[in-house]
């Protein structure tokens, strides 16, 4: 407990300038973000599809986003006649005010010369950070589910109530993930959290922590392969089929500023926070001081982004229950055994005092199990029997039930014909 | 299933979308850079003329008949000794396709009797008004080559049409 009151000691006391700045510098960062982030998944998820993508506006395409964001705004501002007006305009805010707000607790590095004066590069540190990083995203559940109700439309609705379902759902797995984090760290506070893992990340130690943590980042932000709120062939868009021009945006920055978010706080949790990647630092001794952890940060980050494209470049969208058997039948469960298991470990490391590391060894383990139970997916529901098979209209069944995987190469059945088919001349031909 | 089916081929999939990503991608940058179509590629129609210039269309209408987006409207004139356009006897007075019904089939090319109607490669068809997408005769006449005359004119290539049809050295 006295490390982590020395933490915390470094906060609080910042000038109302360098508050400032610091806020500004966090929501500039959080746009800019936003605009690289469409432009670089747009890039990459072409370069997928053996495309090119955007590369026209500015370097590389790079205003790609800025030209588009501006389209939008100019666009007609609807709002349908059925529409709850007042909660209709605070929905998308309320969507993207707590997107901004859980970067507050992000640790962008350690304590530096900014500007003058020593402060570490985050604007504000809690002990109980990151339950509050868990409270703010759910709010920001409250402005989707409110836009899809606010709208008076039943694509709208369904949309929103599909979210509502799915983002709860999916906390619960992630704040599970995020347990065994805690009980091996010993604090909440996301600098404390960063500085335990000056060593070796908690995304090695506690693997299907993160695994459990990483798939369920994706469920909470709404992106494929879970983005079933904004199916588009399924329900228009979701809960902002009613939502245009500026509103819209908001919730398109709500989406991209979420994602960066749960990467951010998936950095900071299991990623070593600032931390410079593979014990470069002892190597070089000034990779871990100055503005330097900046760089590993972003570039961690970067790398959470790219793994969220690449998910919606590979994988199609889960059906809806399929999607809630994965968060309930198999994360929620595994990351509740995998909390025994660290307890346990936890226990038996602090009473005989041996190196806690050594909980990577039953993580190697469960990971294993875990990526087995994943992998192997629900069993196959048993297919119903017809009756009259072959008869019109039904064509039979084939042999040993619907055909599963790749299908077999065609073979065209040879049937010994008793009439030759008599050979045609030329002149009958003609 | 077998366990190959279980447990590798869910992950196969990504090593598909990561390996494409660092191959060439197939985009040809249009706007910036045209490629050339295929020889044979189905684009602007054109009416062609005879070495003296002369129009090749006789105004018989088959084109209008096969068109089966009904995209071509003919009306024929007859040629007379003063005002002469065609070698024969008609001539096609009023030629329009309409661009936005036409579907580049083909299908007239190959009911042209007189080689009057072909395609060009010429695909860029885009315009924003109805009436600039009904192209008119003198839209779709090919240009005049040197050693061509502008009709009306009389045949400069011989007595009657056969002449232009079937010249010396080809059995009639």
């Amino acid at each position: 407990m006295t490390a982590m009151h020395e933490n915390l000691a470094a906060f609080g006391h910042d000038p109302w300038w360098v508050v400032v700045i610091k806020v500004v510098l966090i929501f500039a960062v959080c746009v800019l973000l936003t605009l690289f982030n469409i432009w670089w998944e747009r890039r990459v998820v072409a370069r997928m599809q053996h495309r090119i993508g955007p590369n026209v506006h500015g370097p590389f395409g790079l205003l790609q986003s800025l030209a588009d964001g501006v389209k939008l705004a100019l666009k007609e501002d609807l709002t349908p006649i059925n529409a709850d007006k007042v909660v209709f305009v605070i929905a998308p805010v309320l969507a993207v005010v707590p997107a901004f707000v859980t970067f507050s607790v992000i640790p962008f590095g350690p304590v530096v010369d900014f500007f003058g004066h020593h402060t570490p590069l985050q604007l504000t540190d809690l002990p109980v950070a990151t339950l509050f990083v868990m409270a703010i995203a759910s709010i920001g559940i409250y402005g989707i589910v409110l836009g899809g109700w606010a709208s008076g439309s039943t694509y709208s609705l369904l949309g929103g109530l599909r979210s509502s379902a799915q983002m709860i759902s999916y906390e619960v797995a992630m704040g599970l993930a995020l347990v065994a984090v805690f009980l091996y760290s010993g604090s909440l506070s996301t600098s404390a959290i960063v500085a335990a893992q000056g060593n070796l990340w908690f995304g090695l130690v506690l693997m299907p922590s993160f695994l459990i943590y990483a798939i369920s980042m994706v469920g909470e932000t709404n992106r494929a392969p879970f983005d079933l709120p904004e199916a588009e062939g399924e329900l228009v868009g979701g809960f902002h089929t009613e939502y245009s021009s500026l509103k819209f945006a908001l919730f398109f920055l709500a989406e991209y500023v979420n994602m960066a978010t749960v990467s951010a706080i998936a950095t900071t949790l299991f990623l070593g926070g600032w931390h410079v990647p593979f014990w470069i630092d002892h190597v070089w001794a000034g990779a871990n001081t100055g503005y330097w952890p900046v760089l590993w940060f972003f570039l961690k980050l970067f790398g959470f982004i790219w793994v969220f494209i690449w998910l919606r470049g590979s994988l199609p969208r889960l059906r809806y229950d399929q999607f809630m058997a994965l968060g309930w039948k198999r994360l929620i469960p595994l990351a509740l055994v995998w909390i025994l298991v660290v307890a346990v470990v936890r226990v038996v490391a602090l009473e005989n005092s041996f190196d806690p590391h050594w909980v990577a060894v039953p993580a190697v383990l469960f990971t294993v199990l875990m990526l087995v139970v994943l992998l192997r997916g629900p069993k196959a529901p048993a297919l119903p029997v017809f009756e009259n098979q072959g008869a019109y209209p039904t064509p039979p069944m084939p042999a040993g039930g619907a055909v599963r995987g790749a299908a077999a190469p065609l073979a065209v059945p040879v049937r010994p014909s008793t009439v030759s088919a008599p050979a045609r001349s030329i002149e009958e031909a003609s | 299933m077998t366990i190959k089916e279980k447990l590798w081929d869910p992950v196969a999939g990504f090593a598909v979308t990561f390996t494409t990503q660092f191959k060439k991608p197939v985009t040809e940058q249009y706007p910036f850079q045209k490629e050339p179509t295929a020889p044979r590629f189905h684009g602007r129609h054109q009416l062609n003329r005879h070495p003296d210039g002369l129009e090749k269309c006789v105004g018989c209408e088959l084109c209008a008949w096969a068109c089966p987006a009904d995209a071509i409207y003919v009306e024929g004139a007859e040629n007379t000794d003063e005002v002469r356009y065609s070698p024969g006897e008609r001539y096609g007075r009023v030629y329009q396709i309409n661009y936005l019904r036409c579907i580049l089939c083909g299908l007239c090319i190959e009911a042209c009797p007189t080689r009057a109607l072909t395609m060009t490669n010429e695909y860029e068809l885009a315009d924003d008004s109805r009436e600039s997408l009904i192209y008119q005769k003198q839209d779709l006449l090919a240009p005049l080559q040197p050693g061509m005359e502008q009709p009306p004119h009389p045949m400069r290539l011989g007595d009657d049409e056969q002449d232009y049809y079937a010249p010396e050295g080809i059995v009639r």
